[in-house]
């Protein structure tokens, strides 16, 4: 009684709290940050506030790793230690302040140093859905990195250094359906109607008479038809020209029998999607022709989904993806507004069998259950199938070994950026070299007072050095910003730990909810003038 | 050899108290500079919301020492998912106070006063007291205000030059879902929000006959109910968002509308969006847009690096993109311009005055509140004021400006047409005809 009692009354809980969120991520999202158990290594500010923004979210357990005690300089950098917390474990003061923000979530500490773990027990992490790695230098991300990978946990590592700072995911392969971009055009096929959608604009007259049916007829009726007429008139093809185009436009504009035609103001806005290209896109092609795509037993759900696709698409498809379904707002009456978004609703119900049938059948054959894969996720995957996405990562320790040399010295000699005193390549070199430094010489540069010209001079040596291995030249490395950085000793100022923690946690809801597409390369914040930038090195 | 107490702005000490080479010509790195922050430095933040928690938190872990908060909303369920002061206990009281009282609890030192009021509430001096204003608000219309008031303080000299002690800075912050800007505004200088207004498009509204003849969308159902049928029913009762009975009723109503229509997707979630139009915020984009305003702000006062040149934009929904853009002032800009020029005689009084200033076609200004250097001419609430400074009415403006013949003064009302008005403060330069001195009315119009 006691349980249900309980369980009820933590439904009706987070129903409340997560009403703004599951309008972004939906309820399945927040299923998914429920489920997931979220490891942070160094609960500095960077880490903390990652953490803190996670907690909120609701996401299902934290645990946070930190071998330290909480020091009087903490206080002033982390809002998640206070004034009685000084001596005391740091991870447990962190821990039990994010377990107030939200009870619901299950928060462990783990009073060790990280690179302990990592150099002595890394099975540890493989009880993780995915680690945040915070404030660790080189040699510990890429020995972590590989730790993640062999046990297929996420990572992702971000690092607050003065005014700067970097955000780095490492995931082998990362898939997602529902990518939700902000702008991605309709699936109308206003140029190429299915037989239903085409005999259902015959069931309509454009040239009514009666002025109420005609300022209700909705645009995708309008332009199928225009379209129509136009192809016939030029030997099957669409208007392509600029004054194509606009002839076509006109074509419309002439129809209309009075000037509050809302119907037929939205038919010339949209005119420009009967021009979509027919076919698939070519993110698309190259997703279907992906080596993945060919399926065995160790294929994921996504791959085979994508097998499914591939084989829809040259068959039954025609060589066009499943249709989406959905149709936007236009100005219509409620009836054929209805009766379209059937029309719609329909066709894409046919191509989810054939993709669902089709999904069995390879089931099948590579020795899986056919119902494994659950339906709503096959109709999710038919409805977002123009829009799938495959993220990659290169290791850490592929990318520090050989980072891209073109691509380095492109960006140490970006003419966007050359007329600026910081450059994102600049501090990646930078934040790199001190890493160096401080296994050289135990400190970072300019870590304590005095000193400091004989920490800028050996840093400079080191950049250089950095350079020379991966084959660039030192343009773009100024004195200044070398200076700058020793400048910052380390400092993990609180605003830029909030900022990069803030994108950190960003991203890792984007990994765990498997919506919206996590950052590509290695992100650099600039916090002088703010031109931070995406590094694919 | 003397012991160094460890310092508990160990981090921030590296930043303030070295000197750099990429910092604002202004930056005199050191301990006095440190502590000048803490004594001197005050800053008001506007909004106690998902922004505004984390700003205090953020400005009260940069070395600022005394700070203000201003929010007239109270605390809500829904907001406990991104505001991270507020706890379940605190459902009902006001954010200012609890977000105020929260920071004080684990940052010792700092003072935070909150206000729980509305921002039109306060008198435009109460503004004028900050070094800065950071604003952490998800309305245009507040935003627009504040706006207004920081840029009614800026004076101009005769060269049409900004008066650098008049300035008030403004730090502005805002977000929506994986999207979220940061922008430094420096009236006189870079562009002040009114300059570049056209990038708040204004909110989609449905047309009436949609809603009651041919809806198509869940959204359709659901303000029908609201706008329309909520009055058909409950006659004169006024609807509250804030009141789950009627949101309920709201919902339901929709739900009907919707099974008549045979339209689908009408959800409580939904309903509430719409009806309250909420723009979905998440806490990660909070915290990254509050920081970089929040380090804005600090750059700003201390000078310790450059300041964001002037407009930074974070898009994370696909990939990770941020630009920044340097927008350009608008020279004629009504709000931080160097004002509206009227030339007046010396005989109008104040009442004509306020009459005026409703007919004026770039003002039409209704009911207009009348400030001259900080002293209330006219008031038209409350009520207390109102009676004190209603005898003004009958009085020349030119006595009430103590017979100068050419000045700045400040009119606050519902300013714009129609549905479109909203609570304003504009400056005027006025200017009395027919008097010795002034010869060159032209150029205080700043041609």
């Amino acid at each position: 009684m006691y349980c249900l009692f309980f369980n009820t009354k933590m439904i009706i809980r987070s129903f409340s709290i997560y009403l703004d969120v599951c309008r972004i991520w939906g309820e399945q999202g927040q299923a998914a940050l429920e489920k997931a158990s979220v490891c942070l290594l160094n609960c500095g500010p960077t880490g903390s506030e990652a953490l803190k923004n996670l907690v909120l979210g609701g996401v299902g357990s934290i645990t946070v790793v930190d071998g330290s005690k909480v020091q009087v300089g903490d206080l002033g950098n982390n809002f998640m230690v206070d004034e009685l917390s000084v001596g005391q474990s740091k991870a447990k003061c962190v821990c039990s302040f994010l377990q107030v923000l939200n009870d619901a979530v299950k928060a462990k500490f783990v009073e060790e140093y990280p690179d302990a773990l990592i150099e002595t027990n890394p099975s540890f992490f493989s009880q993780f859905t995915l680690i945040i790695g915070t404030q660790l230098v080189e040699d510990l991300m890429v020995k972590l990195d590989r730790i993640c990978r062999e046990a297929n946990v996420m990572l992702i590592c971000a690092r607050s250094y003065g005014l700067t700072g970097f955000v780095r995911i490492s995931v082998k392969e990362h898939t997602v359906i529902e990518s939700k971009p902000d702008h991605f055009l309709d699936d109308l096929r206003l140029n190429s109607p299915w037989p239903e959608l085409k005999s259902f604009a015959e069931t309509i007259d454009l040239n009514t008479t009666d002025p109420v049916v005609h300022k209700h007829t909705p645009y995708v009726i309008i332009l199928v038809k225009t379209t129509e007429e136009w192809v016939k008139n030029h030997n099957g093809s669409l208007p392509s020209s600029r004054e194509e185009k606009r002839e076509f436009k006109d074509l419309i504009k002439a129809r209309m029998i009075a000037a509050d035609e809302d119907n037929y103001k939205e038919a010339m806005e949209a005119s420009f999607k009967v021009c979509a290209p027919r076919g698939i896109s070519s993110n698309l092609k190259q997703i279907i022709s992906d080596s993945c795509a060919e399926v065995d037993s160790n294929s994921s759900d996504f791959w085979v989904m994508v097998a499914a696709l591939q084989e829809f698409i040259s068959n039954e498809g025609g060589g066009e993806a499943p249709l989406e379904g959905s149709i936007p707002d236009m100005t219509s009456s409620t009836e054929l507004y209805v009766s379209l978004q059937k029309i719609y609703q329909t066709k894409a119900e046919a191509d989810f069998n054939v993709i669902h049938q089709r999904t069995r059948d390879i089931l099948k054959k590579i020795g899986r259950d056919p119902d494994s894969i659950p339906k709503a996720t096959m109709k999710s995957f038919c409805k977002n199938a123009r829009k799938l996405r495959v993220c990659r990562y290169r290791s850490m320790e592929d990318e520090f070994n050989s980072p891209s040399q073109s691509e380095l010295q492109k960006y140490l000699t970006d003419e966007d950026y050359s007329s600026c005193d910081s450059t994102a390549a600049g501090f990646y070199i930078l934040l790199r070299a001190v890493d160096r430094f401080a296994a050289n010489y135990n400190s970072f540069p300019g870590q304590y007072d005095g000193g400091m010209d004989e920490d800028i001079s050996r840093l400079k040596t080191m950049a250089i050095s950095l350079l020379n291995d991966v084959g660039c030249n030192g343009t773009g490395l100024t004195e200044d910003l070398i200076n700058e950085i020793c400048r910052y000793g380390a400092a993990e100022l609180h605003t830029v730990a909030a900022f990069i923690g803030g994108i950190a946690s960003q991203e890792v809801i984007k990994l765990i909810t498997r919506q919206f597409v996590p950052m590509s390369g290695t992100f650099i914040f600039d916090g002088i003038n703010h031109k931070s930038q995406l590094l694919s090195l | 050899m003397v012991s160094i107490e460890p310092s508990r702005s160990r981090d921030l000490d590296k930043l303030l108290l070295r000197p750099g080479n990429i910092v604002a010509p202004t930056f005199e790195a050191g301990a006095q500079l440190r502590e000048d922050i803490k004594e001197y430095v005050r800053i008001l933040v506007v909004g106690a919301g998902g922004l505004g928690c984390e700003l205090l938190k953020d400005l009260a872990l940069s070395g600022f020492r005394n700070l203000e908060v201003i929010d007239m909303d109270r605390i809500e369920v829904t907001n406990l998912n991104r505001q991270f002061l507020f706890r379940h206990e605190d459902v009902g009281n006001p954010k200012a106070d609890v977000a105020a009282k929260r920071v004080m609890e684990r940052v010792s030192g700092v003072d935070i006063i909150p206000h729980f009021c509305r921002i039109e509430d306060k008198p435009l001096d109460f503004y004028n007291d900050f070094n800065i204003i950071v604003l952490g608000l998800d309305s245009i219309e507040a935003r627009s205000y504040i706006n207004s008031v920081a840029c009614g303080f800026l004076e101009y000299d005769a060269d049409d030059n900004p008066r650098q002690e008049t300035i008030k800075p403004m730090v502005d912050g805002g977000t929506e879902g994986f999207k979220g800007h940061a922008r430094v505004i420096v009236p006189g200088v870079t562009p002040c929000f009114e300059c570049t207004i056209w990038l708040f498009p204004p909110q989609v509204k449905f047309p009436l006959c949609t809603l009651a003849e041919t809806p198509r969308t869940a959204a359709h159902c659901i303000e029908y109910a609201h706008l329309i049928k909520w009055n058909e029913v409950h006659s004169g009762k006024a609807f509250d968002p804030d009141n789950p009975d009627h949101m309920q009723w709201v919902y339901s109503e929709a739900v009907k509308r919707a099974e008549l229509f045979g339209i689908p997707g009408v959800t409580y979630s939904l309903t509430q969006g719409v009806v309250k139009n909420i723009i979905p915020a998440i806490a990660s984009t909070n915290a990254i847009i509050s920081a970089a305003c929040a380090l804005e702000t600090l750059k700003m006062v201390s000078g310790c690096s450059k300041t964001l040149s002037n407009y930074l934009t974070y898009n994370g929904v696909e990939g990770l993109h941020t630009k920044v853009t340097e927008f350009v002032k608008d020279k004629d800009c009504l709000v931080c311009g160097p004002g509206v020029l009227l030339e007046l005689d010396t005989s109008i009084t104040l009442k004509k005055f306020i009459d005026l200033l409703e007919d004026h076609p770039k003002l039409l200004i209704a009911k207009a509140s009348i400030t001259y250097r900080g002293k209330n001419l006219y008031m038209q609430a409350p009520p207390v004021l109102e009676e004190m400074t209603r005898s003004n009415l009958d009085i020349t403006l030119f006595e009430l400006m103590d017979k100068i013949p050419e000045d700045t003064i400040h009119a606050t009302g519902l300013a714009g047409k129609g549905e479109t008005k909203q609570s304003s403060l504009r400056k005027l330069r006025v200017v009395f005809k027919g008097l010795d001195g002034v010869t060159d009315v032209d150029m205080a119009g700043g041609a």
